[in-house]
């Protein structure tokens, strides 16, 4: 299967790749699978105090096209409000990087990625 | 139409014998052969050809311990072949996670003794999943339970997905 060429530039030089400490009070962390292929990813962002990303981290163990998912989510995210980054859809992902139909599944795993990791930021926050 | 394990002439239970679910399969497949409906036409060649499609579905899919979970679940209304599900199930995916850096790391220092070890570890850690699914899918849980054992399906999958991937870095490593 041929990638896009803004799929092969994503894979073969990811943005963000690492890790923030997970316990941080500021840090939320997405971790989600797809059972279809086996991809593991995992999302990380840094919140300010005003609820505004300031930075992301992704570790992805999975195909091209869910790295450069991914990677691309980093650079989306970064700058807004945890509420604009919810808004954020699986079909803009798959669009920008050109999926064909059997790889959608890749960007509806970093859609869901960035939602995983907004609720653990929410249940991190006291109440 | 009957059901794989139906047409098989089995209880709809995930333990099988192997060596028998082949030999029956071989049966099948005479039985349909085209050869034997030549006098009777056409329309009947036709219809054994379907057959024979339909009995090696059935073989590929009860033969394959992923596949044959995945297919109990479909019975059960859950399809998990061609669902676009994510799975959150953070405890689980941090395991896998680490499990993935940890082969990562024996492939990059070609550490063959460590990778042994590390198969067996997973190994071990796959057949205790397996276990539980086939208990659990033989006493029809999850019939009671689809979403629940459907989850320890989905589960499964990513254990196969790392036992292939160590497969390959064993190859790759000439062992």
């Amino acid at each position: 299967m041929a990638y896009s060429e803004k799929v092969i530039d994503h894979y073969e030089n990811p943005r963000n790749v690492g890790s923030f400490e997970k316990d941080d009070p500021q840090v939320a962390t997405g971790m989600v699978g797809a059972p279809a292929c086996g991809d593991v990813m995992k999302l990380q962002l840094k919140i300010d105090d005003d609820g505004v990303i300031e930075d992301a981290k992704f570790k992805t163990y999975g195909c091209g096209s869910a790295i450069a998912s991914s990677s691309l989510v980093t650079e989306w995210v970064k700058g807004k409000t945890l509420d604009e980054a919810a808004t954020i859809k699986n079909t803009e992902i798959a669009e920008e990087l050109a999926l064909p139909p059997v790889k959608i599944h890749c960007s509806i795993l970093a859609e869901d990625a960035i939602k995983a990791a907004i609720e653990d930021y929410k249940s991190k926050q006291p109440a | 139409m009957d059901n794989y394990f139906q047409l098989f002439g089995l209880g709809e239970r995930y333990s099988l014998d192997q060596a028998e679910l082949t030999s029956t399969f071989r049966n099948l497949q005479k039985s349909v052969h085209p050869d034997q409906f030549v006098s009777q036409g056409e329309q009947a060649q036709r219809l054994a050809v379907q057959k024979s499609a339909q009995i090696n579905d059935a073989y590929q899919t009860l033969k394959t311990p992923l596949r044959r979970a995945q297919y109990m679940l479909e019975l059960a209304g859950i399809d998990l072949k061609s669902e676009q599900h994510t799975l959150r199930d953070p405890s689980f995916l941090m395991q896998q996670m680490e499990w993935r850096e940890q082969l990562e790391e024996l492939k990059q220092a070609e550490d063959i003794d460590g990778l042994e070890q590390f198969s067996d570890t997973i190994a071990a850690a796959q057949r205790q999943l397996t276990q539980q699914i086939a208990q659990a899918l033989d006493a029809g849980q999850h019939r009671q339970d689809a979403p629940k054992w459907a989850n320890e399906v989905r589960k499964l999958s990513f254990m196969d997905k790392l036992t292939a991937e160590i497969a390959q870095a064993e190859d790759a490593l000439d062992y």
